[in-house]
């Protein structure tokens, strides 16, 4: 496999981070050789096996519907990058 | 008293030679004068930390603390820590003052009462295996400071090998205790996956992130985990189990420990002068009492693999909190809020983190879930499914925790293949979620060589005494990087 420029600026766009054309091609060869490491998977026969999300077999806990913490608005929202009335500040998104 | 055990410091500390201010006050001296050579530390605030020695005085004197209180420890910045800068070694949190406190921090600065000396350096969010992708700049290992001191937890592992702390916490997400551990010659544990709480410890990947201690001896250790460990509501994969005491069996005799020997760490790949060090102490566990047993874990070669799709996919769906919204950095010029988000992510985050948030971003999309995110599961149980049956043959498992001594800076940076190998020995522990140690065992050219042990799920105490047994007959553990008074 081996990803070309423009998939490499689609997943940059995927995950929101910005590339310059530059970056992406650095980007594309070290992607292609972590890929070629990957790609070693693909050998494999896996069939029947049980794909494995987690190293416990773990149901969620569940709680009482209760208030368990304090309000710590004011402790939360010093430490944002823009706020206005309790409200965090980004820029317009409905004309 | 600075390369006492934590053992010694509690005694003396009970027995009112030292107060913990004075032993606070000890290293933080070592601080501001050795950490320019290291770049260990990130955040070091001797104020709060004589604070904190100062009510852990009180508790002394009024009868009320225990076996840790007092004694100063250093604490890897990946956990959040009330009042402290938290950074994670990011541009992205550069700015960050934590609003609360990590369960591990709460556990072991407000419950044991040991005293913060500050937050150390680590691999920009714990992605990397040399401590050269942190923002603020590498780490240097004491026992050569053209070399890296291994990571993530790399200012952890410097700060304890050079004394300016007398023990440190780290995080093993595939490898980032036990392979700085033994890089600097130190005893490092990543218990159980779901022993010790996640809360308040920044995520990479969250099905493989693990925190434990990393200090000079199994016997420190077991010390620390008992303040570490323990259930915990808030992190919905803490497991309930009842506390453990995990030094109980540290003076257990290895009469009849059978110990597993993979075939596939012992083949091709390791460096001979690391192999022989593996070998000699092998030797030194025949004399305890140990049988070697040839076991396999035939898909072991493909723990990297698997790794790189499945650290990355978690890591990538974690990252994305950041977006210069409710904390952390935003970028200065921006139009939109989709701008926003993209120069927030392209200037807050370093190389190798935006390439790990790719290679997720990329293995999740449509199209190539099955081939990737999948098969990479599959092939974790696989993984898993190699120790189980290899357990049914021995009690643990012990091979070289790196196949190379520390390697110099810069040396692996511009290759990330070549980075991510240097963990071959230490991931599948992660994958299955066992509990893994690296022990010093020996030296090659003045550079220290870890062992490394994996134990069955939930066997730390048998893993501690393995280790203790081993460290009553060496004295690996106990040299120190020479010029550093």
């Amino acid at each position: 496999m081996s990803l070309t420029l423009e998939q490499v600026q689609r997943i940059a766009h995927l995950a929101r981070i910005e590339i310059s054309e530059a970056e992406a091609l650095t980007t594309r060869s070290h992607l292609n050789g972590i890929f070629e490491l990957i790609e070693q998977m693909q050998a494999v026969d896996t069939k029947g096996i049980e794909p494995m999300a987690h190293a416990q077999e773990l149901s969620q806990r569940l709680r009482q519907d209760v208030v368990s913490e304090p309000d710590r608005r004011t402790a939360f929202q010093a430490i944002a990058p823009e706020t206005e009335a309790g409200l965090y500040l980004v820029p317009k998104v409905i004309e | 008293m600075i390369n006492a055990s934590l053992k010694q410091l509690s005694q003396a500390l009970a027995g009112k030679q030292i107060s913990s201010v004075e032993l606070t006050q000890l290293f933080l001296e070592r601080i501001e004068r050795l950490n320019p050579l290291f770049n260990a530390f990130i955040t070091v605030d001797a104020e709060k930390s004589l604070a904190a020695a100062r009510s852990a005085d009180a508790r002394i004197a009024a009868g009320d603390g225990g076996l840790l209180t007092g004694i100063p420890i250093a604490q890897k910045d990946i956990f959040c820590a009330e009042g402290w800068p938290t950074t994670c070694g990011s541009k992205m949190l550069a700015n960050f003052v934590a609003p609360y406190d990590a369960t591990v921090i709460r556990k072991m600065e407000r419950d044991s009462g040991l005293v913060s000396l500050g937050k150390t350096n680590m691999d920009e969010f714990a992605m990397g295996s040399s401590n050269e992708t942190s923002f603020f700049g590498p780490v240097r290992n004491p026992w050569d400071s053209e070399r890296v001191p291994g990571g993530s937890s790399g200012g952890s592992a410097a700060a304890v090998a050079a004394r300016l702390a007398p023990a440190a916490t780290g995080t093993d997400t595939g490898g980032s205790i036990r392979q700085p551990a033994a890089l600097c010659n130190l005893t490092g544990l990543k218990p159980t996956y779901g022993v010790v709480s996640r809360y308040g410890m920044i995520a990479f990947a969250s099905s493989l992130d693990q925190a434990g201690p990393m200090a000079a001896s199994a016997e420190d250790c077991a010390l620390l985990l008992n303040s570490m460990a323990g259930f915990d509501e808030r992190d919905s994969t803490s497991l309930e189990r009842p506390p453990e005491d995990y030094s109980r069996d540290l003076e257990q005799p290895l009469n009849g420990l059978r110990i597993g020997l993979p075939k596939e760490f012992f083949g091709p790949g390791c460096a001979a002068e690391v192999m022989a060090a593996v070998q000699l102490a092998l030797a030194e566990y025949k004399k305890l009492g140990a049988t070697l047993v040839d076991v396999s874990l035939p898909n072991s070669h493909l723990s990297v693999p698997a790794y790189y799709v499945i650290a990355p996919a978690e890591a990538s769906s974690n990252l994305s909190r950041f977006d210069g919204v409710r904390y952390g950095f935003r970028a200065a010029d921006y139009g939109n809020l989709d701008e926003m988000y993209m120069k927030t992510r392209a200037q807050g985050f370093g190389a190798e983190v935006k390439r790990r948030i790719m290679i997720g971003a990329y293995v999740l999309s449509h199209g190539y879930y099955d081939a990737y995110y999948l098969q990479a599961q599959r092939i974790r149980r696989l993984i898993a499914n190699d120790f189980v049956e290899a357990f049914k043959h021995c009690d643990v498992i012990i091979g070289p925790t790196s196949p190379s001594t520390a390697f110099k800076l810069g040396e692996k940076a511009a290759d990330p293949v070549q980075m991510y190998l240097s963990d071959i020995y230490t991931i599948a522990v992660n994958l299955a979620g066992l509990p893994g140690m690296s022990l010093p065992c020996g030296f090659v050219g003045g550079l220290p060589v870890g062992l490394q042990l994996i134990g069955n799920y939930f066997a730390e105490g048998q893993l501690l005494n393995v280790a203790h047994q081993y460290q009553q007959v060496s004295a690996w553990h106990q040299q120190r990087p020479a010029g550093l008074a």
